[in-house]
Parts: C-alpha cells; structure tokens; sequence
C-alpha cells in the first residue's frame, strides 16, 4: 500500500479517463493523446532542470546562498528572487524543485515565495508576448501590479506560516535530496 | 527555443562540471535523479490531471464562457476557469486577444490570465508535494483574490 500511495492520484485519472472512453469515445481519445502530449512536453523539459539541480546541489555552497538569499540577505535576496524567476520560463511546476533546491541551501522562505511568485506571472519572455498581444499599457500594468502584489502576498503568506510549519518544509528538502 | 536552451545550458554545464570534478558530477547526477525519483509519482498524477481537464476545458470551451460573462459574475466565472486550467502562454495571449475584440472587458480577461498564471488548481497536488498543504493553500487563495485586484485596476486604467 505504501508503495501505491503516491500514485493514487494518477490511479485515478487514469481510471476517469477509461471510464470517458466508454462514454464519449471521442473525448476520451482526445483526452489521452493529450496525456501523452504533457508527458512528452515533461521530459522535454524535465530532465535539464533536475540535471542543473544536482549540479547545483553539489557545487553551489550552501554559505553562498545564505549570504545572498537567506535570512539577513535583505534587499539583495528579494531582487534575485524576483531575477531569478523572471528570467526563467517554463511551467509553474518546472519552478517547484529549482525552488526546493534553494530552501535545501538555505534560502529565506520569503525569497522562495518571491520567487515562486515572480515565475508564475512575471517571466520576462510571457511578458514580451503578451505585450505583443495586449498591448504595451496592459502588459505593463500587470506585470507592475504583480510585482507588488507578489512582494506583499510573499511577506504575509511567511507571517501566516509558523516556524514548525515552515521548518517541517526545510527539513523536508534537506533530507529529499540526501539519498536517505 | 526556450527547450533547446535549457538543455544547451544542462549539457555544456555537465560537461563542464565533469571536467573539473568526475566525482563530485557523479555525485551531482545520483542527486538529481534521486530528487527526480521522489516527486515522479505526483508529476505523473499532476500530467495525467492535466491532459484530462485542459481537453475537457479547451480554448474553444473557454471563450464560450468568457464571451458571455460580463461584470462580476463574469469575472467569477472567468477567475474559475483561470484557476482550474493551465494554458501555455503563446495560447493565451492570441486568445485573450480575441476575446477582447469580441468585446470581453478587459476587467474579465486581466483576471483570466492573471488566474490562469497564479492559481493552479490543476498542479496543486505537486505544490503540496513540495511545499505543504498549508504553503499551497495560502498562495493560491492569496493569488485568486489578488487577480481581482489586478483586474479592478487594469478596467480602471485601460478603458
């Protein structure tokens, strides 16, 4: 069972999705050939970021990372935040183990949330584009009023969680990464 | 693009890497597969999630929504859809785009792709994986309520 566990959830999209077949053959086709599209959209670009995360892991020294985005790094970690999800691009969840692997090295929780922040609505690339397409005014509000908004919801949300809440996180990577 | 860059800066970094330190790369390379092995059950439940709702909810299924809502409780149902789906950008944009010549608010479709961005409904079983139910819970409420905002003072500048 514990082995299961972590797969209950594709378990049951899988089943909800033969279960389409039989309603709606069509739908259902359509449903899987686009399952097969994500996974493929995955180990495209899966397997760069986790093989930059284990480089990372191994030559980035951890005191490096405190200085510049751990607690006292002040201003200094919340603009590599924002930069460092700004620049990137990709999926929001392309961003979850780049973010693990900061906590692992100790960044600040505050600068994580930044940077989770910063990734999933501020990527310089989406911005470009979309100022193509919406228009420079539009864009650039957006892109204003995130920037602030991310920078406020990123400093409550870390008020609301407790320190244990947040610790159980840290330890959660420290070790995930270890090969424990 | 943004694909063949990532893997040229992956391989010319392991390259690197390799030469300086054959150990420490090998090291580096079991990391990252170990940490790859760990979340690959929530990655997969979260891809197969989405090949079904993004179907289900295509850009045809959406616009059908979005056209018809208007006011507040357009922009409820606009935020809803933003917040359940994922839409890769170069989609959105053009989309967004006609939808507002089709004369949606611009109020509405600040808030759909601000939804769309911030709040992933879709991906939440792999940010709880990560980061916590809680951390989950709080970002994506916070993001659902703070694309209003946008939305409200994006239809007050551009109008």
């Amino acid at each position: 069972m514990k082995r299961i566990k972590p797969y209950m959830l594709l378990i049951i999209v899988a089943a909800a999705d033969v279960l389409l077949l039989f309603v709606n053959f069509d739908l259902g086709t359509r449903v899987i050939r686009s399952t097969g599209l994500n996974f493929a959209q995955m180990l495209g670009v899966i397997p760069p970021i986790f093989l930059l995360i284990g480089l990372l892991d191994v030559w980035v020294p951890r005191e490096k990372v405190i200085k510049f985005m751990g607690e006292g790094s002040g201003i200094t970690g919340v603009l590599l935040g924002i930069l460092l999800g700004a620049a990137a691009a990709g999926p929001l969840y392309a961003a979850f183990p780049v973010a693990a692997i900061m906590l692992k090295k100790g960044a600040k929780f505050t600068n994580i949330l930044i940077f989770l922040g910063a990734w999933s609505t501020m990527k310089i690339p989406m911005f470009l584009f979309e100022m193509a397409s919406l228009g420079y005014a539009f864009a650039a509000a957006r892109w204003l009023l995130s920037l602030t908004g991310i920078l406020f919801m990123s400093w409550i949300i870390n008020k609301l969680m407790s320190d244990g809440e947040k610790q159980s996180i840290y330890k959660k990577h420290s070790g995930a990464l270890e090969g424990k | 693009m943004f694909e063949k860059i990532l893997y040229a800066v992956a391989v010319s970094s392991l390259i690197l890497s390799y030469c300086k330190d054959r150990d420490r790369t090998k090291k580096g390379l079991k990391k990252a597969w170990k940490s790859f092995v760990n979340v690959f059950p929530a990655f997969a439940g979260v891809l197969a999630l989405m090949g079904l709702v993004l179907t289900v909810m295509s850009a045809d299924v959406i616009s059908r929504f979005i056209g018809h809502g208007t006011g507040f409780w357009g922009m409820l149902t606009t935020s809803v859809i933003g917040s359940v789906t994922l839409i890769p950008g170069f989609i959105v944009f053009p989309l967004a785009a006609s939808l507002l010549e089709k004369g949606a608010g611009v109020a509405q479709i600040a808030v759909f792709i601000s939804t769309l961005m911030m709040v992933g409904i879709v991906t939440a079983p792999l940010e709880i994986e990560y980061f916590g139910r809680k951390e989950t819970l709080l970002r994506n409420a916070f993001s659902f309520v703070f694309s209003f905002v946008v939305a409200g003072v994006i239809g007050m500048v551009i109008s």
